[in-house]
């Protein structure tokens, strides 16, 4: 009975002055925060990812708080919607941003692009390309070692077992840009998500002369610039032997999709080429 | 008594097979490849057309810059074209493609056979006879040798180290040349010693090469100032820093050049190169290669022009046995695997070795024991288990905290250790993402 009692009285004493000591210890070294960090970093989706150039979403909230304008700052994985959200607490307007997805430049699966050599070493893009240019004649594509899923925190970038290529899952992708930046050859692009989610970009990043990108990859562009010449837009621009088409000009027509002759130009959520006349007839060149 | 360098190292076999064989001379290719980047800095801008007659020994492209070599070219006949080809690495360089049409030398070249001994020329037109010559480290690290030769201010070099280690195994090419020959190379030697102006010049031969080391005692009688000195065999003897701590006893600091500690190192392939250049006005147009391999029906040691693609010289050396899953240019533990044979030789390609399937395959790696065995054989006195670590979670700062631009890629961790581990594949990638920074 006195031993359970002095323990007690003994235990509450130390965490009474305890107590007491964290008090004024909380006081003396209290900082001040701007509680709308605390409340933007609640809306923030808590990925960590970096993609919007901050250490993480903390770091991200606390650049919202200081700035005195939104436009230089977005969240790639929140998006518009969340960007909203932010202004709504710091009474600041943002800039309408277009969703983003990343795209991968290279179609050359086993069929269009055949092997030369075999490759044995370490599985990771980033050193197999230091060591050289690739297992086929193309020295600008895919290597196939998944550095661009392992950099996904989003689990939206795998590599497709038959044609050994990364492909993107829509849904899941933010737009962060990790793969971009882990692609050691730079085949990974971001591109506006577009009306429906429809896409049309050159699936090839091979800048060797037409002959030999071809004779390395049935699919590579040989920068005939057919493209650039049927494209209403001007939207296709050849530099270095390879074609790109520039999203923000591009009406989605898809007649340089036809025009390729080694279909290196890649078509994505477009409906069935039947339906096609009704896109032709409002391009105002057939018209005339 | 026999010295090697105190860190590290280790003892693959070695596998010699073309040791004791003397150079022959190989054919013509019917098309030289000649790269304009075959050494370490900016590549040379070509002064040729395409169209151009060419001799052996014109002028192909100038040194593009400061840390750069003129390149000549190794053939005659008619300039092809100037495209840019597949190199090594599979990678598109320039190069200049040259079709062959008989063998006729530009006049200022003396082709004979006769010793010169007497060199009356100063440090300055060495040296500049070096940088016209277009001559690179030969060793395989292609560094131009007048940039090299050329001490930064400050600095005094007071010792010459000739480098006849060869230790990588199965090379036999400056084993070869050193046989074939001794004296051009020691006049070499005293050339670069004038050059650099040291009156001291140590030659370390590892004692695997016991007829090399007798004939350049023999003949560093007549020599003053040049010394031979016989070496324990261990890779990497012949790393620059290594080969200075094993015959002079000095370390080079992390990140400075040998200099700084007094030493100049070349190799006896450049020397012989210093010798052609400076007594001969010959360019730099051909080298002594090795083409070997355990299965190859004869290894030998040819005497190849620049730009010879490899597969001429391995139908030279008896064709492309069965079976054979790699082909590498340069040593086993330092060199580069081809994708093709049409790959040409280059000035710092030392052999070309065929590798056949079972041995070429690498295991599977294995998770890390922490046995250390990387770490007692690092020559640099790294922990290249711990910097493979840091480099799988991309952790520059401690990487570069870790000295792992110290690293000189000898391969000795990836060979000794027993899980396989990659090892130097991701400290040169980490290597190169410090450096970038």
């Amino acid at each position: 009975m006195n031993l359970i009692l002095l323990a007690v009285i003994f235990l509450g004493a130390i965490g009474a002055i305890g107590a007491t000591v964290l008090y004024f210890v909380s006081q003396a070294f209290h900082v001040e925060e701007d509680p709308r960090i605390g409340r933007i970093q609640d809306i923030l989706p808590a990925a960590n990812c970096g993609g919007c150039g901050y250490p993480g979403c903390a770091g991200f909230a606390g650049a919202c708080v200081k700035a005195e304008v939104l436009d230089e700052l977005f969240c790639p994985v929140g998006g518009s919607e969340t960007m909203n959200k932010v202004a709504g607490i710091l009474g600041k307007t943002v800039r309408e941003k277009i969703p983003m997805i990343a795209v991968v430049r290279c179609n050359g699966n086993c069929e269009n692009r055949l092997r030369t050599n075999y490759y044995d070493g370490t599985s990771n893009c980033a050193i197999s390309s230091s060591l050289y240019g690739g297992d086929t004649g193309c020295s600008y594509g895919c290597l196939g070692h998944g550095d661009c899923v392992d950099a996904c925190s989003f689990d939206a970038i795998h590599i497709n077992p038959e044609t050994l290529l990364p492909e993107v899952d829509e849904g899941k992708c933010t737009s962060c840009g990790a793969c971009v930046k882990a692609c050691p050859k730079q085949l990974i692009q971001l591109r506006k998500k577009g009306i429906k989610s429809r896409r049309i970009y050159v699936g090839c990043m091979n800048k060797d002369k037409g002959v030999i990108a071809r004779k390395s990859c049935n699919v590579a562009c040989i920068a005939c610039s057919k493209c650039q010449k049927v494209c209403p837009f001007e939207a296709i621009t050849i530099e270095d032997n390879l074609a790109s088409i520039n999203d923000d000009r591009c009406r989605l027509c898809r007649k340089c999709v036809d025009e390729c002759p080694t279909s290196a130009i890649v078509e994505l959520n477009f409906p069935l080429k039947k339906e096609k006349p009704l896109i032709v007839e409002e391009d105002p060149i057939s018209i005339i | 008594m026999l010295k090697t360098f105190r860190i590290g190292g280790i003892h693959p076999p070695e596998n010699k097979l073309s040791g004791h064989k003397a150079i022959e001379n190989i054919p013509l290719p019917a098309q030289a490849i000649v790269f304009l980047s075959q050494h370490i800095g900016v590549p040379a801008v070509p002064v040729v057309e395409k169209g151009d007659q060419v001799r052996v020994g014109t002028l192909l492209a100038k040194s593009g810059g400061f840390v750069s070599s003129n390149i000549h070219s190794p053939v005659s006949g008619k300039i092809f074209k100037i495209d840019s080809v597949a190199d090594s690495s599979g990678y598109k360089r320039p190069a200049v493609l040259i079709n062959v049409e008989g063998d006729v030398w530009e006049d200022t070249i003396d082709r004979t056979d006769t010793l010169k001994k007497e060199c009356h020329f100063s440090s300055k037109e060495i040296l500049e006879k070096i940088a016209v010559a277009g001559i690179v480290g030969m060793g395989g690290a292609t560094f131009p040798t007048q940039v090299k030769l050329l001490p930064p201010p400050g600095t005094k070099a007071e010792v010459l180290i000739i480098n006849g280690v060869e230790c990588e195994p199965y090379l036999t090419s400056d084993h070869a040349l050193m046989l074939e020959k001794g004296e051009e190379i020691m006049v070499g030697i005293s050339i670069l010693m004038k050059a650099v102006l040291v009156d001291r010049a140590i030659i370390g031969i590892e004692n695997n090469k016991k007829d090399a080391l007798e004939l350049f005692e023999k003949l560093s009688r007549n020599y003053p100032g040049i010394t031979v000195q016989s070496l324990k065999v261990q890779y990497p003897q012949g790393g620059e820093k290594q080969l200075i701590d094993a015959l002079i006893r000095r370390q080079v600091p992390g990140g400075k050049l040998p200099v700084a500690v007094g030493a100049i190192v070349q190799n006896v392939a450049t020397a012989y190169a210093v010798y052609e250049a400076v007594q001969k006005n010959k360019p730099l147009i051909e080298r002594v290669v090795t083409i070997t391999g355990k299965k190859l029906g004869k290894p030998c040691n040819v005497r190849a022009r620049i730009g010879t693609p490899v597969g001429e010289l391995i139908d030279y050396a008896g064709g492309m046995p069965d079976g054979t899953a790699k082909i590498i240019l340069g040593g086993p533990m330092m060199g580069k695997a081809l994708t093709g044979t049409e790959i040409p030789v280059g000035k710092g390609s030392s052999g070309v070795l065929l590798i056949p399937s079972p041995e070429a395959q690498r295991k599977e790696m294995r998770n890390c024991i922490r046995c250390a065995k990387c770490v007692s054989a690092c020559p640099m006195g790294l922990i290249p288990s711990y910097l493979m670590s840091l480099m799988e979670f991309n952790e520059l700062k401690l990487a570069a905290k870790n000295a792992i631009t110290d690293c000189i890629e000898c391969g000795s961790c990836s060979y000794i250790c027993p899980a396989n581990r990659p090892l130097l594949d991701y400290i040169r990638l980490g290597k190169g993402k410090v450096i970038k920074k």
